[in-house]
């Protein structure tokens, strides 16, 4: 018998219909009527799709567009000519004409009466807590127009928080069993920590044993904050010791800002999705107190030196050397999830991994000593933030090897989420700051190093610059685009040729340069997978990105999340990329400044090695 | 755990999912062979159970956490489950309970200090013709009064 | 066997009747699938698990799924208070309930059948697991069975592990596909897609035992004992206040009197008709009927006599459903423990009418709402306990601490 290799019946799983075949087909579509309204949608589309579609709203908790069905809530009832009963539109596929039905009385009262069962068992305060004004539980209540706890609302806590994790607090009293996050940890990112535990009223949502969030293989990805409808899972937050920093005279405190962050952090002031907010962003940090704001970027192209000078190495080796135990592909390393995903589950592939720190992580190191040394502040002052789309980052710069500096390199990670609320904090409407432009003495950096936000990023940053270093002429893309490596599709495979190489590097002539693109950790299995099986011999480097879309879609990112919002966001970044003078790594006029000043021996050097790269931790996947 | 006796589960564990075709389906099996042969189902066969089906630890911990019988914190030898629903009760269930409550000295939910009873409550039993009715492991026992309980319970072992 | 389980058949014509085991398979491997299913129609055969749900058309429908692998479950969870006819049926009459699962499994093409029993049986495993062997033996399963070249079929027996939800055709499933027992999505249902997303036909241990008689003695016959909505003969499980308790063969259409009568209920004030998920019927409802278009059930009879207390009853119930419930979906996981503390309010006194209105309306909710037949069907003895005997459990100037006479 074949593995049934999703936790998820086949029958709970979206109905897709061949694309080949498309909807034309005769029987390919269904006509229902909504409220006396006829619709035509394919076969196999959810009542609630449906409704969407003939602009009926529906009130929803447990569904998400990013998920498997789930039909727990029961808040998107409505009633079906012919049933009995009352039906979860968003776990009804159409796969015959129906009559829907969704402002009877019953309905009404039924949903009513499941939010005032979900407020029973609720318990939280919104003024104490991160989400309110963004939480889904909230804005039903608001929408239902529930003015009274009709079954009351519990005042006793249930269970303990738990905030042994770096990344993650998880704090069970307020939620509600949607169970977003199982099928956030299990289906989609296939990391699986968590999973709804016990049968009837005792049913919680826990790890394995119940053991505390550190203590069990999360990658701390956050994903399944971002899909939480509450303030059940949120991402554990410094602002308080920064806030602290930045008053603490003696303290110099700087930040650097990832890319990501930009592109989203105007959706938690209202605006669209894919509002670059890069500009006002500068001059607001400066506002709130931090001494030096730094673009992450800088390191990114950094991370495209180190990184693409190791690629080049290990194929030197392979295709020179002849060395059969040089690990090809090479895998990148800048998405703390994905390291912690391949620690866990395929240490004995961690060789393949490139060596090269994250960005964030260099820069950490830059800042305590090279920038220590050039500002001529004593380190052990310094205040280093680093602002990120992500969650695992805070695990990240708490590994105990990240101290190349003397110091722990980053002192703080910090989400696009919780900057807004320090931003809001200081009351300043980030929309309407004036534009300022980063500190020195790193600068602006290029738009390689920008698209590192988006899934595939990394990969086209590295192209632009290994395919110049190598053949001495620009990628043969119009406008620097590398179209392979972007877009949404889990895995994207492709090549380049290269020819006409430099004498340095003729021993690549003729060489297809393969590389794959992979984003979210389900995917990542994946591609290992493939790995393990020998398929991936011929290819040269991979790209991972723990989260689905990148960092963009990172779990420090504003909420909500859909596919949507995380294309508007990387239209954003490849809109600004475009816009930049410098759009390859290499040509980053400080990089040049920066080796020739403090790495005079150049990239994959031996001081190079000792601040830039680290190592990684056999982890694997046995719980003690 | 002694490694002989990790290993040894893992070899049972190992042969009968290869029985049950490495499939999923293999779950339950698995679990009930491992509950009934070590009274419980250590972190450690869960996890062994996780890799062989290839399915994650907590799903493994789920399922456990869902069925009444399975377990994952040791319970006594010997698991006694009278049935708590209304027509056991009406047959004088209450009076059993307090018997054996009172002979072994723990309440139900408790085990003994020996390790040799712990006492639960279940529902329907399907005994419901002859009740008070409990099982004792897989035996089933109907028609209980008080002082033939006391007397099964006394001759387990 | 080394248990002490006593199995008291009362009655019996139709089911316990004159069957020679393997008998049905041979016949019903000569007439055909269609002729099967035409008797099967003709008999008006309809689901004894408790929805009713036409045999015939169940089967059918299995059968003309596309698919390269069927199944057909036996569904012998029987969690259902008051509910033990299937034990009976199982370890009286095994032959009748696999009989059945050949034939449906070569009525709809099934190569595979599984029946999930309930781990509470399990002392009976062993005694079922030889009875399979036998029929291995005779050539009633396995390859070539009965001498019908390429009809291969066997039966699996499959353990459950305490959890009453498992009874539901797809939390069955999700079960013995090793997952927590919780209820499906539906539709799509299960014969389309079931076990492992194959065409599944789940049915009662009661309605496969009906089988080999209907194939034997043709669909009329059968649909001529009961009821003309409610065809065939009925196994109730009998428990509670009276003189012999037990399984009773009874045709379809019989009042709640007479069985009371013939059951020897001494003194009775109320019976739980259908298991705890079923409704409390008083006594001057006991002219009503126990029949598909009256009082349907799945053969669970509780008799309560008067010194019962009824509070009590409702009780035991709903604590039942608080722990059974799978936990899913909203309306049942938190309504039964907000119905569960109503009667607890009751018990202390410290309720308001008001208050348990809004609890009615929410079982009212609930019947609608939920996911599946558990929490739709849990308010009912809320709902039918408080209705019918209100002056019982509201007497003492309505301040409620006393009720029921003790
Ligand atoms: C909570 C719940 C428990 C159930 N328990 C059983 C059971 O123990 N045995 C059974 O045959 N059907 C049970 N059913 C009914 C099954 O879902 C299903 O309808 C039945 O197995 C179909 O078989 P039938 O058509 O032969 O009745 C239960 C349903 C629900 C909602
Ligand atoms: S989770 Fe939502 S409803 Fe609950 S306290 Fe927070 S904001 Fe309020
Ligand atoms: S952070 Fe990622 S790995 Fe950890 S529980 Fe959430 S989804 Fe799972
Ligand atoms: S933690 Fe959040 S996402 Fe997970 S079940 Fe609870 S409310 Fe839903
Ligand atoms: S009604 Fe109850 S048993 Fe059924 S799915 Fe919902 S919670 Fe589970
Ligand atoms: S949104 Fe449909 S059941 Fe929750």
């Amino acid at each position: 018998m074949e593995k049934n290799k999703s936790r998820v019946p086949i029958s709970q799983q979206p109905y897709q219909i061949d694309p080949k075949k498309g909807n034309g087909e005769i029987g390919g579509t269904v006509t229902v009527e909504i409220n006396g309204k006829p619709v035509q949608v394919p076969f196999g589309t959810t009542i609630l799709d449906a409704c969407r579609e003939a602009n009926v709203y529906v009130p929803t908790l447990c569904h998400h567009p990013d998920l498997f069905m789930g039909g727990h809530c029961r808040l998107c009832l409505v009633e079906v000519e012919g049933f009995r009963t009352l039906q979860a539109s968003c776990a009804f596929p159409i796969t015959n004409p129906l009559k829907i039905n969704t402002t009877t009385n019953d309905v009404r009262k039924a949903r009513r009466h499941v939010m005032d069962l979900l407020l029973s068992e609720h318990h939280g305060d919104c003024y104490a807590c991160v989400r309110n004004n963004n939480c889904e539980l909230q804005t039903l209540a608001k929408e239902m127009g529930v003015d009274t706890f009709n079954f009351g609302h519990t005042k006793e806590s249930r269970f303990e928080i738990d905030n042994s994790s770096f990344s993650l607090l998880r704090d069970m009293d307020k939620c509600i069993l949607c169970r977003r996050c199982v099928r956030t940890c299990i289906d989609l990112q296939e990391v699986g920590v968590l999973e709804a535990i016990g049968k009837g009223y005792d049913t919680h949502i826990s790890t394995f044993m119940e053991k505390p969030l550190a203590d069990v293989i999360c990658i701390n990805c956050g994903q399944c904050i971002n899909r939480c409808p509450t303030g059940a899972l949120r991402a554990n937050d410094p602002s308080d010791e920064i806030w602290k920093a930045i008053e603490d005279p003696t303290k110099h405190v700087v930040i650097q800002t990832a890319p990501s962050p930009r592109a989203g952090i105007g959706e938690e002031f209202g605006l669209e999705a894919g509002t670059s907010l890069t500009g006002n962003l500068n001059t607001a940090l400066r506002r709130i107190g931090f001494n030096k704001v730094f673009d992450t970027n800088f390191t990114a192209d950094l991370t495209i030196m180190e990184e693409g000078t190791e690629l080049l190495t290990r194929l030197k080796k392979a295709l020179v050397d002849k060395d059969k135990e040089v690990a090809l592909p090479q895998f990148t390393s800048c998405s703390p999830g994905w390291v912690k995903y391949i620690e866990h589950f395929y240490p004995e592939y961690l060789d393949h991994l490139s060596s090269a720190k994250s960005p964030q992580q260099m820069f950490g190191t830059i800042i305590k000593t090279f920038y220590a040394e050039e500002a001529g502040i004593d380190p052990a002052n310094i205040v280093s933030v680093a602002l990120m789309p992500c969650s695992a980052k805070k695990f990240e710069c708490n590994r105990p090897e990240m101290n190349s500096s003397g110091y722990k390199d980053v002192d703080y990670g910090l989400t696009t989420r919780e900057l807004a609320m320090m931003i809001k904090e200081s009351g300043i409407y980030l929309p309407d700051e004036e534009k300022s432009h980063f500190d020195d003495p790193f600068g602006e950096a290029s738009g390689a190093g920008l698209i590192f936000g988006a899934t595939g990023g990394v990969m086209e940053a590295a192209l632009r610059t290994a395919y110049e270093l190598i053949t001495g002429r620009q990628v043969p893309f119009e406008n620097l685009r590398i179209e392979a490596t972007r877009g949404f599709e889990g895995i994207k495979q492709a090549s380049v040729k290269l020819e006409g190489c430099v004498p340095d590097w003729s021993f690549l002539e003729g060489v297809d340069l393969k590389f794959i693109v992979a984003h979210g950790t389900a995917n990542a299995k994946k591609v290992m997978e493939m790995l393990k099986a020998g398929e991936l011999k011929d290819v040269h480097f991979v790209e991972i990105m723990a989260c689905p879309g990148g960092c963009l879609g990172g779990g420090g990112m504003p909420i909500p999340t859909t596919t949507e919002i995380r294309k508007k966001r990387a239209q954003a970044i490849y809109a600004e990329d475009e816009s930049l003078p410098v759009r390859k790594s290499h040509e980053n006029p400080f990089i040049d400044v920066f080796y020739k000043k403090f790495i005079p021996e150049g990239p994959c050097s031996h001081k190079s090695h000792k601040l830039l790269h680290t190592h990684y931790t056999k982890r694997g996947k046995y719980i003690v | 755990m002694l490694v002989l006796e990790k290993n040894q589960i893992s070899a049972e564990i190992e042969d009968l999912a290869g029985y049950y075709g490495g499939n999923r389906t293999a779950l339950l099996p698995l679990l009930q062979f491992i509950q009934k042969k070590y009274n419980h189902i250590s972190d450690f066969a869960q996890q062994e159970i996780a890799r062989v089906l290839d399915i994650h630890p907590v799903e493994v911990y789920a399922v456990i956490s869902f069925y009444s019988f399975l377990h994952s914190e040791p319970k006594g030898r010997n698991i006694v489950r009278l049935c708590r629903t209304i027509v056991c009760d009406m047959a004088g269930k209450e009076k059993v309970e307090k018997a054996v409550e009172r002979e072994l000295g723990i309440k139900f939910g408790e085990t003994t200090h020996d390790g040799r009873i712990t006492l639960e409550f279940t529902n329907c039993l399907g005994m419901c013709d002859q009740g008070p009715a409990m099982i004792v492991n897989e035996r089933v026992y109907t028609k209980l009064d008080p002082e033939k309980a006391c007397k099964i319970l006394s001759e387990v072992k | 066997m080394h248990n002490e389980v006593i199995n008291t058949i009362h009655q019996g014509g139709i089911l316990f009747g004159n069957y020679s085991p393997g008998d049905a398979i041979k016949k019903a491997l000569s007439i055909g699938r269609e002729n099967i299913l035409f008797e099967l129609r003709e008999s008006k055969l309809k689901g004894r698990g408790g929805a009713g749900f036409p045999t015939s058309t169940k089967w059918m429908l299995t059968a003309a799924a596309q698919s390269d692998e069927k199944f057909i479950v036996c569904n012998a969870d029987e969690g259902e208070p008051g509910t033990f006819k299937d034990r009976v049926i199982l370890t009286e009459y095994p032959w009748l309930v696999f009989d059945g699962m050949v034939i449906g499994g070569f009525t709809v093409g099934a190569k595979k059948g599984i029946v999930y029993l309930r781990g509470e049986y399990v002392y009976m495993l062993e005694q079922l697991n030889n009875y399979l062997d036998k029929m291995r033996k005779e050539g009633l399963l396995g390859k070539n069975i009965g001498g019908k070249a390429g009809f291969d079929f066997d039966i699996e027996i499959m353990l459950g592990s305490g959890a009453y939800v498992c009874g539901e055709e797809t939390a069955l499933i999700e079960s013995l596909e090793g997952h927590r027992g919780e209820p499906r999505n539906r539709p799509p249902y299960p014969v389309n897609t079931g076990f492992n997303g194959k065409p599944t036909s789940v049915n009662n241990v009661e309605t496969l035992a009906a089988v080999p008689h209907i194939v034997i003695n043709g669909g009329t016959f059968y649909s001529t004992h009961g009821t003309s909505a409610s065809t065939g003969s009925k196994l109730f499980s009998v428990s509670g206040d009276c003189e012999r308790p037990g399984v009773y063969e009874l045709s379809w259409g019989i009042s709640i009197h007479e069985l009371l009568e013939i059951v020897g209920a001494k003194d009775p004030k109320a019976v739980q008709v259908g298991g705890a998920s079923g409704i409390c019927i008083p006594k001057t409802q006991f002219n009503r009927k126990l029949a598909y278009e009256d009082v349907a059930t799945g053969g669970s009879i509780m008799i309560f006599n008067e010194s019962r207390d009824m509070l009590h009853v409702l009780k035991n119930f709903m604590e039942f459903f608080v722990e059974e419930s799978c936990g899913q979906c909203t309306p049942c996981r938190v309504g039964n423990t907000k119905l569960l503390e109503g009667v607890e309010m009751i018990e202390s006194g410290e309720y308001t009418f008001m208050y348990l209105n809004k609890l009615k309306e929410l079982g009212k909710t609930m019947q609608l709402a939920s996911k599946c037949g558990l929490g739709q069907s849990s308010p009912n003895p809320f709902l039918s306990i408080l209705e019918n005997f209100k002056e019982e459990i509201f007497q003492s100037n309505g301040n409620g601490v006393k009720h029921g006479k003790k």
